[in-house]
């Protein structure tokens, strides 16, 4: 598993070579067939046609000449008819060789386009059934690359390269074959020089192989320096570094510049290497032939040799095709094995069986589940026996002695015990590190906890469906996240079935509706790269609203209005606090004013809760809050 | 465009140059060597001649040993042209995006400057490479070939020239409808990668409002569109080979028929045999050049909407110039703002600072508070002249900001910006920015200003310790205070900090306002703080609302007069500090 804690400057891309290639083809092969059978057969068939079409209308020069041409010298009154009728015969097999190639290539584009489509879709799909825990451990730019490039080189592959080799395989074999009816040890001989064609071709590919994956790893190092210096492009200006940043540039793109020319030099050379070493091999037979056939040995004749020789020279061109695709191939297999290993990625696990519907009190005062969103809801609990529980869902939490740590070998939350009744605002303040994020991201399970227990009005939250838990929750996270599309639509992401009045109200208590209706189109203003055209402000009011849009009864802020200035914030926290009224509200703030009014205030230090209390409750206490709150260090814990 | 990027081959132009001419060799041989093949069995093989097969057999070695030399010798060349066309691009738009002014960085925004310093760089490498090794050869070939046809038999190779014409026109029809297509195609492309890019960044909302489906179903929509749009593009080129097809066999049909003729009814005497089967043999590489050209096509008008996008970060020019006779030494840390007024665009009709009238005295320290968009940012932006005035001027030592060399000014004039980066390397590479040549020791005493030093001193290397792009591995008030100390070891006369200790903690940031005003008396600080404690002790303090000065006064008189202040002031009530950060340092 590739890990990102490396050298950040220079990323460790994905290999180039494969392990084992043969089995890669075949799952790719497999995975192509399973939707496009009757296309591949086609196309395999229409290969083969084609291929016939092409050996007739070479083998036909020679017909033309032997046959017809020379006996026609020779009649006193030559007759044409004949001619014409081969010529006509040999014209619908060339004919049929030219739809052949017509349907294929109509089918590849079907084949090729449908079957990325359906691998973007697998990955897509795929990709967000993940846990959380990949995204931590694999960088964006990897898996977003698996998306473009190793895509991208597939395309080519499954267009070009694969049907191409097959042709070239089917035209080599039928030439071998024909060559050996001729004669034995001439095949031989022009087989020893195919033999050292393969072994050159594999010197080559082993060489740009190498500059190849140096290149792609120096790629990545340019593409590494760049993103981080245009990051801080700004900060280069202001400190007049400019002179030093494009001397550190020119390093790393002049080693890039090296890999580059090396690789792509020995790519070009495969062909002509091949091309002439093909030449050669002509020469060879044609010398060896000559004295064969003067020596009449083995009742070699001289005809014999002339089409010897077409053929030995027909051998060429596919041998030097399949060397032009074989770092193609190479390049592809390489994705396509970054795309399986994707696709293999165990997804998310979710055994629960809770799930969380709409509820109304029967007119007894029993709970009973019903379609209409009533703004109640229940976890509905199906007992082994059969039967049906309902639980009112109220936003009670309970952690019971709870450790966690993202590898189980560093545990980060050590026995969290906390207790949220339904209505109270819970803060949780602390450092970095302290492990504020994480016990919000335990309540949701993207990570699942090692000890203890966390409940959810008494249901222990792995019996939880995780979709439905997650939908009980409202999250605004500490970086937002916009999605292109509308003002609009984007506050909708929080209910998909909101009306355009209910997002509009959402919006306005988050105090968003102001500055959305001063951009140009308003709430169908077009939001792009991630809101970029928006002050980190304004894009947290829009995530304010899009959590307030979802209606939670349980609703998570971590961080969510840092960049917000205080008056503003207050106006959002009045409209925040009104909605929330009977609702849980866990809130993860650095600035005291967000949380001062918390019902109660968990101070963690190094994964655990070292102080809880209410404001008042903790100033009193003197401990780490009133240090942090004041500013003042108590007297016992003086230091620097 | 083509101008500017033409002068970016710089040192390969003998290497561009080389390679068609190699190329070139490379097809004269490829040219020759049929016809020795032909000879080898003409006279050699059918008439028995074993020496005329050894002689024959020896120059073609020889040829082939050229063509080889050829081959490879244009493959290196062209291989090293077009890497270092590439590496040039690079480092030209990577040189001129250094020059840039904060409004051109602006304008290019960070993701497109990246696009283009890597994808479309790479586009056009390919593009070039392509040119060529292609550009010069096909058409030689295919000359080449049509001239021995000619040779051979003026009235048969006629055929080809039709052939060609013919072809090229349809190839030409074709590959203009394909174009079309595929310039709607890839933007769409591009579209939907952003959207996979989005979903990777922003999947813990995705999970957070469990839209897996939602968000699966929005992809396999665009997934389905991008088919549709690339088969009907791809279509428009599925016609091409076998139209070559078709062009081949026609060709090789109507010669046999007509060569046939020929040579019987003109008893061998117009055209022989050996010669037919020459012609023939043309045939393929008179359409195949043919077909090259058509590919080369098609690549450079996929990469022409690269090389646009490269020539634009080329062709741009700062808009801020250098005063001819500059002046290189700032006096003092006095700061005049007289009827500023300054707008991002030109063309936008409000502007972000309106009419400022503004005179800090040398060694003030000057506190700047107002909501979000308020312009407090704009404003200290134009004091290190990151940005011109629209209207008005700015003087910082009694000069005018626009007759100092800029960087000059900039390094006497230090800003810590709200969006503080630190790039990989030490603690002490980092600090170093500030002043390349300062001491450890010098580092040190800015960090203990800075409060940067009781953390950095307690990391495993100290301040050797290294830092992650970005400063990941710090936390966001240690990456402010070591901010801090960068821009101090300037040394500057006027010092901005602009939201610069949001995250370091009441007690800390207290600590630094002092370490700085005993410090560093002599200079001018302009402190812009959400927080209220971070400007109550200021000389005075701006208020800004909406691109004006509110008021200016001290904390006091501004409580007294001036209703924003007093509402944010209330807002934070006494205390009201911040929390983080604290532990870290314990």
């Amino acid at each position: 598993m590739s890990k990102q804690t490396q050298d950040t400057r220079r990323p460790v891309r994905p290999k180039i070579q494969v392990e084992n290639p043969g089995a890669l083809i075949g799952r790719l092969l497999g995975y192509i067939g399973k939707k496009y059978l009757v296309q591949c057969i086609i196309v395999v068939l229409c290969i083969f046609v084609s291929v016939f079409a092409m050996v007739q209308s070479t083998l036909f020069t020679k017909t033309l000449i032997d046959d017809y041409i020379t006996p026609l010298l020779l009649s006193e009154a030559p007759d044409f008819a004949p001619l014409a009728a081969a010529i006509i015969q040999v014209g619908i097999f060339c004919a049929c060789g030219i739809i052949a190639a017509l349907v294929q290539q109509l089918v590849l584009v079907y084949l090729t386009q449908g079957t990325l489509r359906n691998l973007r879709d697998d990955l897509f799909a795929h990709m967000q059934k993940l846990p959380i825990r990949y995204f931590d451990t694999h960088s964006h730019g990897d898996i977003m690359s698996i998306y473009t490039n190793d895509i991208d080189t597939l395309r080519q592959m499954i267009s070009q390269s694969l049907p191409q080799m097959l042709n070239s395989v089917i035209s080599i074999v039928s030439v071998l074959a024909s060559m050996l009816v001729l004669n034995l040890p001439l095949t031989m001989v022009s087989l020893v020089m195919v033999a050292v064609m393969v072994l050159c071709s594999k010197k080559l590919v082993g060489l740009s192989g190498t500059y190849f994956l140096k290149q792609q790893r120096d790629i990545g190092a340019v593409n590494g320096y760049i993103e981080e210096m245009m990051d801080g492009q700004k900060v280069v200006k202001v400190f007049c570094h400019e002179e030093q940043a494009k001397a550190d540039f020119k390093i790393l793109n002049d080693q890039l510049f090296d890999s580059a020319y090396n690789a792509n030099r020995f790519a070009n050379s495969f062909f002509p290497v091949v091309i002439q070493l093909g030449n050669l091999s002509y020469v060879v037979c044609a010398v060896v032939g000559g004295i064969m056939a003067l020596s009449g040995f083995w009742g070699f004749t001289l005809g014999g040799l002339v089409s010897f020789l077409t053929f030995n020279r027909s051998l060429n061109s596919p041998i030097g095709q399949i060397s032009q695709q074989l770092n193609s191939v190479v390049m592809a297999l390489a994705g396509a094995d970054r795309i399986f290993r994707l696709l293999d990625e165990e997804e998310e696990q979710d055994e629960g069986t809770v799930s969380l519907v709409n509820a109304r009190f029967r007119q007894d005062g029993v709970l009973a589940e019903c379609e209409e969103r009533t703004g109640l809801w229940a976890w509905k609990v199906v007992h082994s026996d059969g039967s049906v529980e309902y639980i009112q869902l109220k936003g009670d939490v309970t952690f019971d002695h709870v450790d966690f740590g993202y590898v189980p070998e560093k545990i980060v939350l050590h026995d969290i015990s906390m207790y949220a009744t339904p209505g109270q605002k819970i803060a949780f303040v602390g450092s970095t590190g302290a492990g504020k994020t994480t016990i919000t991201n335990l309540i949701n399970r993207f990570y699942d906890i090692q000890d203890g227990k966390i409940r959810y009005d008494g249901v222990n939250i792995n019996k939880i469906r995780k979709g439905d838990l997650r939908r009980s929750l409202g999250m605004v996270l500490q970086d937002t996240h916009l999605f292109t599309g509308t003002v609009m639509e984007n506050i909708r992401f929080g209910r998909l079935d909101a009306t355009d009045e209910e997002c509009i109200a959402a919006a306005q208590l988050a105090n968003a509706d102001g500055f959305i209706r001063r951009l140009p189109d308003g709430y169908d203003t077009v939001l792009t790269g991630d809101g970029a055209n928006l002050s980190q402000g304004q894009r947290q009011l829009l995530s304010i609203a899009r959590a307030a849009v979802a209606d939670p009864p349980v609703l998570i802020l971590d961080e969510a209005t840092s960049s917000i200035d205080t008056r503003t914030e207050k106006i959002v926290q009045d409209g925040m606090d009104a909605l929330m009224t009977g609702r849980t509200t866990f809130v993860i703030a650095h600035r005291l004013s967000t949380i001062r009014n918390s019902d109660c205030i968990m101070v963690l230090e190094q994964g655990r809760i070292i102080e809880r209390g209410s404001h008042e409750q903790l100033l009193e206490e003197q401990g780490r809050y009133y240090q942090l709150y004041t500013g003042n260090k108590p007297a016992d814990q003086k230091k620097d | 465009m083509i101008k500017t990027l033409m002068k970016q081959i710089g040192e390969f132009k003998r290497d561009s140059l080389l390679t068609p001419v190699f190329m070139v060799l490379e097809v004269v041989m490829e040219t020759i060597i049929p016809l020795l093949m032909a000879s080898i069995i003409d006279d050699g093989v059918e008439k028995g001649d074993i020496r005329h097969i050894y002689m024959m057999g020896a120059v073609m070695v020889v040829m082939a040993v050229i063509g080889l030399i050829a081959g490879v010798g244009g493959g290196t060349f062209g291989a090293r042209a077009s890497a270092g066309f590439a590496r040039n691009l690079r480092q030209a738009m990577y040189d001129n995006i250094q020059t840039f002014s904060f409004a051109s960085i602006d304008k290019f925004s960070t993701a497109s400057l990246i696009t283009r310093l890597t994808t479309d760089v790479t586009n056009v490498q390919m593009a070039y490479q392509m040119i060529l090794r292609m550009c010069v050869r096909a058409p030689v070939s295919m000359v080449c070939a049509m001239v021995m046809a000619f040779f051979l038999s003026p009235e048969l190779a006629s055929v080809y020239l039709i052939a060609v014409v013919v072809l090229a026109v349809v190839l030409a029809v074709i590959m203009r409808r394909a174009t079309i297509y595929f310039q709607q195609a890839f933007p769409k492309y591009d579209d939907m990668n952003a959207s996979v890019q989005e979903n990777i960044s922003g999947i813990r909302v995705v999970k957070a409002y469990v839209r897996e489906k939602f968000e699966t179903s929005r992809f396999m929509t665009a997934s389905r569109n991008i088919f549709n749009i690339f088969v009907k593009a791809e279509r428009q080129l599925v016609i091409t080979f076998p139209l070559m097809f078709a062009t081949v066999y026609a060709c090789i049909l109507t010669l046999s028929w007509l060569g046939a003729k020929l040579i019987v009814q003109s008893g061998q005497t117009a055209l022989t045999t050996g010669e037919l089967t020459s012609l023939l043999s043309y045939c393929m590489s008179i359409l195949m050049s043919l077909m090259m050209l058509a590919m080369v096509f098609v690549m450079i008008t996929m990469s022409i909407a690269s090389a646009r996008r490269i020539a634009e970060v080329l062709n741009e020019k700062s808009e801020l110039k250098d005063p001819d006779d500059p002046i290189y030494e700032v006096p003092d840390g006095s700061i005049r703002f007289d009827h500023v007024s300054f707008r991002y665009n030109q063309s936008s009709e409000k502007p972000v600072l309106h009419d400022i009238d503004l005179d800090i005295r040398a060694g003030e320290t000057v506190g700047i508070v107002g909501g979000t968009g308020s312009g407090k940012t704009s404003l200290v932006n134009l004091i290190s002249r990151l940005y011109d005035v629209s209207e008005g001027a700015i003087y910082v030592g009694g000069h005018d900001v626009r007759s100092y060399d800029m960087e000059a000014l900039r390094n006497q004039v230090s800003v810590v910006l709200q969006k503080n980066v630190l790039f990989s390397g030490s603690v002490l590479e980092n600090l170093r920015w500030g002043d390349e040549n300062a001491t450890r020791e010098e580092c040190v005493r800015a960090c203990q200003l800075s409060c940067a030093d009781e953390f950095i001193s307690k990391m495993p290397d100290g301040y050797d310790s290294h830092v992650e792009r970005g400063g990941a591995n710090l936390s966001g008030g240690q990456r402010q205070r070591l901010c801090i100390a960068r821009a101090l070891l300037k040394k500057p006369r006027v010092l901005i900090l602009d939201d610069s200790t949001s995250a370091v903690d009441t007690a800390t940031d207290a600590r630094i306002r002092t370490a700085l005003s005993t410090q560093l008396a002599d200079t001018t600080r302009i402190i812009i703080a959400q927080r209220i404690s971070s400007v109550q002790a200021a000389d005075r303090i701006i208020v800004m609302d909406d691109g004006t000065i509110s008021g200016i006064g001290t904390h006091e008189e501004l409580l007294e007069h001036n209703e924003i202040y007093r509402s944010v002031y209330e807002s934070q009530t006494q205390g009201g500090g911040d929390f983080d950060e604290h532990g870290g340092d314990d």
